[in-house]
């Protein structure tokens, strides 16, 4: 179990005169499930990505700790997975290569061990040294889980992550979110019911829109 | 960070082997440029100075054709964000200026080749001085593309940005490099050049300063 948490302190995000959303706070500690969801355009994404440190909150902070420690900005993507729709990996790549770039990249070691685990568990193990071009839709959000988990993140940020899987897929995954969320904090944004099923605690993002 | 910009850098260089997003381009500019040239003097002879002017113009367009695409073609394919997630903007930065200092220096070696072979005015008198300013030069292109580059990946209109950017930034170190390229090719002593060369230095120093400085900003929202 992780002695990770991430805390919200009244989170406001506006872009140009629109307000997407305001005063959102939390406060997640160690592990878990947690949901986000709202209507189409209600800020899922927008939230997820202040909360990964990838866009910056109008008013309020985002504060990570592990161990008790502040991270700081520089070095909070060793702590992050991050799955959405828009992430897009490298298509002239393999699956392996890609991987291994990622792995000396971030700075840390290539655990073949645990890449090949997770390629088997994401039954793209047979296909890892084609290109990422010839992928479905659904191997290339199969690969972004595996982009994701490889280095053991703390915090799980999961956007719409049940997109384009088949059955097959949106299993694996939801046995991967359980899995994960007995030792880490996995956040969910969708507004697929199954996906918010197997969440302890929702953020209804329309709530906090005035 | 050092090894982490490193593999930035070969996994730039690896995916510019297999899509040939720069090195096309800016080996037809090159080609182009020198040619529409060579057509526009025809028999003429052409002074020194206009030789050394000429030399630094084409290698201006050439990096205005190639350079931006470091930060291009991350936007442009949606693999900025896989980027963000993976490293610091230090080493992105890093890793890119890399990459941009390699392909500015073969791009330059190369026009310096091709000018020595096709303009028999292009003769090097003082080649430690000329080497110098070449060094400097290429450094100070390869700092102030990137940046700049960085910025125009998130317009709209990125063509044309880049150019019009990069203008006024680079035109400090053009005329400076211009007027170095002139005294390598008069003879000048490098001690009569050191007032040129000081400038060449402090515009590096500065540029890659500042750009270290506002990269986060440019590279964050």
């Amino acid at each position: 179990m992780s002695n990770y948490t991430v805390e919200a302190k009244e989170v406001t995000k506006t872009f140009g005169r629109r307000l997407i959303f305001e005063g959102i706070s939390f406060y997640y500690k160690e592990k878990g499930i947690f949901g986000v969801s709202g209507p189409n355009g209600s800020g899922k994404s927008t939230l997820v990505k202040i909360i990964a440190g990838l866009l910056s909150p109008s008013k309020g902070k985002i504060i990570h700790k592990n161990q008790s420690k502040k991270i700081v900005a520089e070095k909070l993507h060793n702590h992050i997975g991050f799955v959405s729709p828009y992430l897009v990996l490298y298509e002239e790549f393999s699956a392996r290569e890609n991987l291994n770039y990622f792995a000396r990249i971030r700075g840390v070691k290539f655990e073949k061990e645990r890449v090949e685990q997770l390629l088997e568990h994401f039954l793209l193990f047979n296909r890892k040294d084609d290109l990422l071009k010839t992928y479905s839709s659904g191997m290339k959000q199969r690969m972004k889980f595996i982009f994701a988990l490889m280095h053991n993140p703390e915090l799980l940020i999961l956007d719409e992550p049940t997109s384009n899987l088949d059955i097959e897929g949106k299993n694996s995954t939801y046995e991967i979110i359980k899995e994960e969320g007995k030792k880490n904090i996995v956040i969910v944004a969708s507004n697929e019911k199954t996906d918010l099923d197997l969440c302890s605690d929702v953020i209804h993002l329309d709530k906090y829109k005035n | 960070m050092k090894s982490k910009s490193y593999s930035l850098f070969l996994k730039d260089y690896h995916s510019e082997l297999r899509t040939r997003y720069a090195i096309n381009s800016l080996a037809m500019f090159i080609i182009v440029a020198i040619s529409i040239i060579m057509f526009a003097v025809g028999q003429e002879k052409v002074s020194e100075s206009l030789t050394g002017g000429l030399f630094w113009v084409v290698i201006f367009f050439t990096a205005m054709s190639g350079l931006s695409r470091a930060f291009v073609s991350e936007e442009e394919r949606g693999t900025a964000l896989t980027l963000q997630l993976l490293s610091a903007p230090s080493t992105v930065f890093s890793g890119k200026l890399i990459f941009n200092i390699i392909l500015v220096f073969c791009m330059n070696t190369i026009i310096a080749l091709l000018y020595s072979a096709l303009f028999e005015t292009f003769i090097i008198r003082n080649f430690s001085l000329f080497i110098l300013s070449f060094v400097l030069g290429n450094l100070g292109l390869a700092i102030s593309s990137t940046i700049i580059a960085a910025i125009i990946a998130k317009a709209g209109a990125k063509g044309t940005l880049y150019p019009v950017l990069s203008f006024p930034i680079l035109l400090p170190l053009i005329l400076t490099s211009v007027q170095l390229t002139l005294f390598a090719l008069d003879g000048t002593s490098i001690e009569q050049a050191k007032y040129e060369l000081a400038i060449v230095v402090s515009y590096d120093v500065i540029m890659l300063t500042v750009s270290y400085l506002l990269f986060d900003f440019i590279w964050k929202d």
